[in-house]
């Protein structure tokens, strides 16, 4: 007599068991099939072409119900088995019907993660689960609408680019900083969602969901930093989870999922389990090729045929949205022994990374190009030793091992890019002057354009379109030094770079440029977070691990690891109240020496770093705040008494020093910066040896820049001479402004002076009005988001795991 | 000497490209989480002159030191390039996400 299989779940899972089993022993089974969807088995995977209007439903059903009537399957689309009755062998229907077994396999698959926020089951706020969930989202779809989809991995973005597709504003929100981080990594995350944007998907990252607000029907969602996004529709695909409550409920043996054994088998003996609904050996998943492993496993079983066990999944993917090329596999976080082999083609977005250990593959991300994800994944699954063919590994065998081009981010620039930007010399005019002219050499280029023939920032750049334009021909080595061991490129390349490719993140930077380490460096990682936050002030989010530890903490390390603290005295000013105050926090928190600096400054060393915090919260009752002391920004305005008290003092220096550091403190600069304001050319405040030396005279203030008083001693060279304090507030913010956008990063104002030459900077800030107000204007625009005291905010809390131990292990 | 594995806290408590520090009865430990989430330990003191590592920028599977520029390997505690020395390594588990440190015995953690 024939035995009863009952088969609860009628996914692909469930589907798959039934394939492998008809090949195995067709007559073994009376089967019986339960399926909570009214419909016959589709691909669950293609739900999202479904949805974004490439396939209709009938193109992804797998098993029409002819195919069960055909191999004898009793299918019960749409009845929900509701009791496993585990002493009696049957299983018990919804409708109280009872149906015994033999064998049962459990295929329930999983649930969408439910997010623990308020409004999620408004009208309106939908899952991407079943073809019923895309009936939803499709019914409420309509152009103009507005959907904000809450979970930027795999499922999410497949779910936003169906609704983009179906003329709806979509908002993807996203908790962690880069999308499908589960599956890809910085660089590949990055391009990825720079080509949704492009598309114009809106991704917010970081974005923690407060709410799901609107009364009868969902009107938007609320994140935790305020920001309300207004939706018609709101899809939640956070992830999954094991649906295995029958199973639990019936006793099985259960943690996240359906506890069962390499050969499948739950807690009992007579039930398995398969598919999204199994945790095997602490492993769920939620992708079909795992699902398809198990099934053969669970189906020689069944037949009783061999002792197949399964082990495990390494597991692939890719993201199914038409025209984005992504493919991940296995550990691309992989461990301490593990290598990178790193391909970067920035011209065609094509981004690939092997990861190897031992010698064998354990990863591999791809973006761009996944045409080798098949031959990659079958090397990795098979574990094989791959020393041999390393070299030839990135790019199939066939070929030779090309090198990533690092002229290719010069070489894609569209012709009107700007080169120059002193003479506005575009790419299209020096490389069709290169052609016409047959110019060999920068100094041709100079002398036929004007390109790199003022302040020379383009030099590299010329260089590289020589290289671009005659190949070979072109010999003479580069006089541009690269900032460090990761690029090729120096700091006027990248700048301009960062300025005509719109580059916006670090990650963006080093992708484009073809960085040939994964993140940088301790030299450039620095410099690009400067050059992006002072090309994108206000916009651009100031990445703390790429600053050094002063910037970070806002406070100078010592020599010990403790800091010290300088409260800022504007225009070396202080008070009765303020040194009381200082006196006090000394007092309270017993900071071992207190020293007055050069800058007309009390500096507090010894401070340890979990007091730093407290320390500022005092020094702020007393209305002192940072005085930058530990940035590369600016740092001092030295001031004598000037004609308040002194009886050759010409002019209120003390006042203008004031003004001048209300004017200036906050701005982050390429390197420190430092400025004095003497009242008479006795010059008091030495101001002749500061970065910005204002000397007052009896018509009015002379400016001088460039002075230096450390390692090297420079005397200023003299800007010019204005009759206003208003004037010396604009002249004054037009050269730290130019300074912002022309000194390299760690570069003094003197070395770059020296580089452009004072009559450039008399050009630029004393000649030319126009351009002045204009450096003055974006000079005003970009403080106006960083005149903030760091230490009120981490005094307030901000990056409070700065300030304090991970963990205290006691003896 | 015997060893026990002490729990210290999230991976996700420490920034990527980041460290923090543990506090011990032996002196500071640096946990580092590289921008891949790998996690290492060191002791928190440059082989140099006993900077503070865990205050360093990282990069790849290396940490800078903030006093003198020192470049040291997160894998082997070895001091990279041209200078010569090693930090003392210390042995790291993570498991669903929690730190575990090998520490000598009697050891006992509190969170801070």
């Amino acid at each position: 007599m024939r035995q009863k299989l009952v088969l609860i779940g009628n996914g692909m899972a469930g589907v798959r068991v039934l394939e492998e089993l008809l090949e195995r022993a067709p007559d073994r089974y009376d089967v019986t099939v339960f399926g909570a969807e009214p419909h016959p088995t589709y691909n669950r995977i293609m739900l999202s072409p479904v949805l974004a209007g490439e396939k209709q439903f009938e193109d992804i059903v797998t098993h029409d119900r002819a195919w069960y009537a055909q191999n004898g399957f009793d299918l019960r689309a749409g009845q929900r088995i509701d009791t496993i009755n585990r002493n009696a062998h049957e299983v018990v229907a919804a409708d109280g019907s009872r149906f015994p077994y033999d064998r049962l396999v459990i295929a329930t698959g999983s649930h969408p993660f439910v997010i623990p926020v308020p409004g999620r089951d408004l009208p309106g706020v939908i899952t991407f689960r079943g073809i019923a969930d895309v009936d939803a989202m499709v019914a409420a779809a309509s152009d103009g609408k507005r959907a904000v989809v809450i979970g930027g991995g795999l499922l999410g973005l497949e779910a936003a680019n169906g609704l983009l597709a179906r003329g709806m504003t979509v908002t993807v929100v996203h908790l962690m900083a880069t999308v499908m981080e589960r599956q890809l990594d910085d660089a590949a995350g990055h391009l990825l969602r720079r080509e949704l944007e492009r598309r114009g998907l809106a991704v917010i990252t970081e974005a923690n969901t407060e709410c799901i607000f609107g009364d009868s029907h969902v009107a938007g969602v609320r994140l935790k930093d305020g920001r309300e996004i207004p939706a018609d529709l709101v899809v939640r695909a956070v992830g999954i989870k094991p649906n295995c409550a029958l199973g639990k409920a019936a006793g099985l043996a259960a943690n996240r999922g359906l506890i069962v054994d390499d050969r499948m088998v739950t807690s009992d003996e007579a039930i398995l389990a398969v598919g999204e609904c199994v945790e095997h050996r602490g492993q769920s998943y939620g992708l079909v090729a795992p699902l398809y492993e198990m099934a053969k496993v669970v189906a020689d079983q069944l037949a009783d045929v061999g002792d197949s066990t399964y082990r495990g999944s390494v597991t692939s993917t890719k993201l199914k949205v038409t025209g984005i090329d992504v493919f991940s596999a296995g550990a691309f976080g992989a461990d301490k022994e593990s290598e990178d082999i790193v391909f970067r083609d920035a011209a065609r977005g094509i981004y690939k990374r092997i990861i190897l250990k031992q010698n064998r593959i354990v990863g591999a991300v791809l973006y761009g190009d996944t045409a080798d994800g098949a031959r990659l994944f079958q090397l990795l699954r098979a574990g094989e030793d791959v020393s041999d063919a390393r070299d030839t590994l990135m790019f199939g065998p066939a070929a030779g091992g090309a090198a990533p081009d690092p002229l290719e981010a010069v070489a894609a620039l569209p012709a009107e890019a700007e080169i120059c930007g002193c003479n506005g010399v575009c790419k299209g005019k020096i490389v069709d002057a290169i052609a016409a002219k047959s110019l060999q050499s920068v100094e041709d280029v100079r002398a036929h354009t004007k390109a790199s023939a003022s302040c020379g920032s383009c030099t590299g750049l010329v260089e590289k379109l020589l290289k671009c334009t005659l190949g070979d021909a072109f010999q003479a080595g580069s006089s541009v030094k690269p900032v460090c061991g990761c690029t090729t490129y120096g700091h006027d390349e990248i700048r301009k770079l960062i300025r005509a490719k719109e580059m916006r993140t670090i990650p963006e930077v080093m992708q484009e440029l073809g960085w040939m380490s994964a993140n940088g460096c301790s030299k450039c990682r620095p410099a690009l977070n400067y050059y992006l936050l002072c090309e994108y002030p206000g916009e651009y989010r100031d990445d703390a691990q790429s600053r050094f530890v002063n910037e970070r903490v806002h406070a100078n390390i010592q020599k010990d690891g403790t800091y010290s603290v300088v409260p800022r005295m504007w225009g070396g000013m202080t008070s009765a109240a303020e040194l009381r105050a200082i006196a006090d926090v000394v007092d309270r928190y017993q900071i071992p020496s207190v020293k007055v600096t050069g800058g007309q400054r009390i500096d507090l060393l010894g401070v340890k770093k979990e007091q730093l915090p407290a320390v500022w919260a005092d020094l702020n009752k007393a209305g002192l705040v940072s005085g930058h002391a530990y940035g590369k920004a600016l740092r001092t305005v030295k001031t004598c008494v000037g004609s308040e008290w002194c009886r050759f003092g010409t002019q209120d220096s003390t006042a203008m020093g004031i003004a001048l550091e209300r004017a200036t403190w906050g701005a982050w600069t390429p390197h420190k910066v430092k400025m004095a304001v003497s009242g008479c050319p006795r010059n008091c405040a030495e101001a002749t040896v500061k970065d910005f030396g204002v000397v007052a005279v009896e018509s009015g203030w002379e400016l001088h820049v460039g002075g230096a008083a450390g390692m090297h001693v420079r005397a200023t060279d003299l800007l010019c001479k204005v009759a206003t304090a208003e004037e010396v507030l604009e002249y004054c913010c037009a050269f730290l402004q130019l300074y912002r956008e022309e000194g390299r990063y760690l570069e003094r104002p003197w070395p770059w002076i020296e580089r452009v030459g004072i009559a450039y900077l008399q050009k630029k800030i004393v000649e030319d009005a126009h351009s002045r107000g204009a450096l003055h204007a974006r000079f005003r625009h970009a403080v106006s988001f960083t005149q903030k005291d760091p230490w009120a905010e981490r005094a307030a809390g901000t990056a409070a795991h700065e300030f304090k131990p991970l963990a205290e292990v006691i003896a | 000497m015997k060893m026990d594995w002490i729990d210290v806290g999230l991976v996700a408590d420490i920034p990527p490209m980041g460290a923090r520090v543990v506090r011990s009865v032996d002196g500071d430990i640096a946990v580092f989480r590289t921008a891949d989430d790998q996690v290492f330990a060191l002791y928190d003191r440059c082989p140099h002159k006993g900077g503070p590592l865990s205050e360093g920028i990282v990069h790849g599977r290396s940490v800078t030191c903030p006093l003198h520029n020192w470049v040291i390997s997160l894998e082997s505690g070895v001091v990279e390039g041209p200078d010569q020395g090693c930090a003392t390594q210390i042995s790291v588990s993570v498991d669903q996400g929690r730190i575990r440190l090998a520490l000598p015995r009697p050891a006992r953690a509190a969170h801070g």
